[in-house]
């Protein structure tokens, strides 16, 4: 058994698996959660039926979409139509392998990461604009050419963003990014004084625009373009560019936690007297909040079977809460721990963001792709070179 | 050995894409056959032990370039192109021209078999990789004809933008 444990291929292997398994849940209930958010910030209730709370309507929706009809258009470039989604999935899910969730925890390790998730996330335009043509409807081509263009725009700020954080960290590997945070003592957001929260601010805005989210949400603006890129998909390959969709938010997501906010280190690295109560408290406080809530809402359950599966749920949470308190399973696990919960701060605000701000003009768009964000980028880079060079 | 079948695969990807980029019909799909054959060579790179070649390769020809391809592509009608004859009248002198460059390099290549010896790939892996490395032969070695180079582009972005623009009267 220890053979297996201590092999060089065990920890990547099951990494791999943990990832496919998980990241498919993780989209469902990451799209619950945007669709309970917002209903919460427009005063309605969201999904309510199935499930108690609705928690189990995006597994019907996905089982729905997996059970539908897969149509393909007859005048579609049949092959490139049904491999366009598999591009934008693959080169999602692939870009999360290089992204740590602990010290241990991570597919591979390689020494250019974050050069490895902005390639592939530059391949991952493609399955966007294959998907649009091979389509060969007005409304495709014109979201698909939207997002080719709103992509290649908004990659230059990404990049020059993440090149100040890259500058303070000396490394490209992912792991590394972390780490030399762990010894300057301070998340890169904090650092140079402050300074280093502009290419942040600039970061997440363009993450936005990469992601496609509202509100640049142009290449599947519903109100003008019907679904964008993937208006003739259906079925499967509709739930595809879904997850596709969701998973690089979690990618973009990561990035930011990992090179901006520390990665999976706990808040306040350095100060050693905070180790138990940060590293105890806060799961012990988040789960058990949860887990309390839901016992609270049991009452309010409308039949008694949803009741039962309410109170499961908050013992379940309990015993999460629990399980942290004990040292042999804190010690691995709280990283991780640390990693999710900023990683649920960026969802979070993501989804924020989509339900306060309408969408923009494509000038608007590409006017603060070019003339904004760029040249903010750029100052920030030299400025952040600057600050840092005399820090010493 | 497994090197060597990596080796072989990516430059099968890289040949074959190659030929299908020239040959096929379709314009997306030539364009979709350049990916292919520009993945092989990212994957040489990698083989090579040239991780930031192999990421640039895909960022900026994958990502960049072929994406433009594309985009101009698919704004060109070319139904009338495609169906034009794919081989002109003088198809047998490129043939014979490839032929002839053919033999004479699988001449030389037999002829000087062992005299041509390669240097061994991945001697930068270690110590920080060779990003730290290709940095500081840019900025430090070359940092003279680096800086006119990007200075060469500037010009040429600059020079872009004055002839797209729209005459002001």
């Amino acid at each position: 058994m220890n053979a297996i444990f201590s092999n060089p291929w065990f920890l990547p292997l099951a990494m791999t698996l943990v990832i496919i398994g998980v990241v498919p849940l993780a989209v469902a209930y990451t799209v619950l959660l945007e669709r309970k958010v917002l209903a919460d910030m427009q005063v309605r209730l969201g999904p309510m039926r199935v499930g108690p709370h609705g928690l189990l309507q995006t597994l019907a929706d996905a089982v729905k979409l997996l059970l539908k009809e897969d149509l393909i258009p007859a005048a579609s470039n049949k092959g490139m139509f049904r491999f366009a989604p598999v591009i934008s999935f693959f080169t999602a899910a692939t870009s999360l392998a290089v992204i740590p969730f602990s010290r241990v925890f991570h597919v591979v390790d390689v020494n250019v990461g974050l050069l490895v998730i902005s390639a592939l996330s530059s391949v991952g335009i493609l399955g966007i604009i294959l998907g649009g043509w091979s389509s060969n409807s007005h409304y495709s081509l014109l979201g698909s050419l939207r997002g080719g263009a709103q992509l290649i725009s908004y990659e230059v700020a990404l990049s020059l963003a993440l090149v100040s954080g890259v500058m303070a960290a000396g490394t490209l590997s992912m792991t590394g990014i972390v780490e030399s945070q762990l010894h300057q003592g301070v998340w890169f957001a904090f650092g140079n004084y402050g300074l280093m929260f502009v290419p942040f601010m600039v970061y997440f805005i363009s993450s936005i625009a990469e992601t496609n989210r509202a509100p640049f949400d142009l290449p599947e603006a519903e109100s003008e373009l019907v679904a964008g890129y993937f208006t003739e998909y259906s079925g499967f390959r509709y739930a595809i560019y879904f997850l596709a969709e969701y998973t690089a938010m979690f990618v973009v997501g990561s990035v930011a936690v990992t090179v901006f906010w520390g990665g999976w280190l706990r808040p306040f690295p350095n100060v050693a007297w905070l180790a138990i109560p940060l590293d105890y408290g806060g799961p012990l406080a988040v789960f058990a909040a949860t887990g309390a809530l839901c016992l609270y809402l049991v009452k309010q359950q409308p039949i008694k079977a949803y009741a039962v599966a309410m109170v499961v749920v908050g013992l379940a949470f309990f015993g999460i809460a629990i399980a942290y308190l004990i040292p042999a399973f804190n010690a691995p696990a709280v990283p991780v721990f640390w990693f999710l919960l900023k990683l649920f701060v960026a969802l979070y605000v993501m989804i924020w963001l989509r339900g306060t701000f309408p969408r923009y003009r494509y000038d608007q768009l590409m006017n603060i792709g070019w003339k904004v964000m760029i040249p903010t980028a750029l100052g920030a880079l030299f400025l952040n070179a600057l600050v840092g060079m005399l820090r010493g | 050995m497994l090197d060597t079948a990596l080796f072989y695969s990516f430059a099968l990807l890289t040949l074959l894409g190659a030929i299908l980029t020239v040959s096929l019909r379709n314009a997306v799909n030539c364009a979709i056959a350049l990916i292919t054959s520009l993945a092989g060579v990212a994957g040489l790179f990698l083989l090579q032990k040239a991780e930031f070649l192999f990421a640039v390769q895909i960022v900026l020809y994958i990502g960049g370039i072929t994406v433009l391809f594309l985009f101009v592509i698919m704004l060109v009608n070319l139904d009338q192109t495609a169906k034009q004859p794919r081989f002109g009248r003088h198809w047998m002198i490129p043939v014979l021209a490839i032929a002839g460059t053919g033999t004479l390099f699988v001449g030389f290549l037999t002829r000087g078999r062992g005299t041509l010896a390669l240097p061994a790939p991945g001697v930068a892996a270690d110590a920080g990789g060779n990003v730290e490395r290709l940095s500081d032969l840019l900025f430090r070695e070359y940092l003279v004809p680096f800086e006119v180079a990007s200075l060469l582009l500037l010009v040429a972005i600059v020079g872009s933008v004055v002839m797209a623009r729209k005459k002001a009267d």
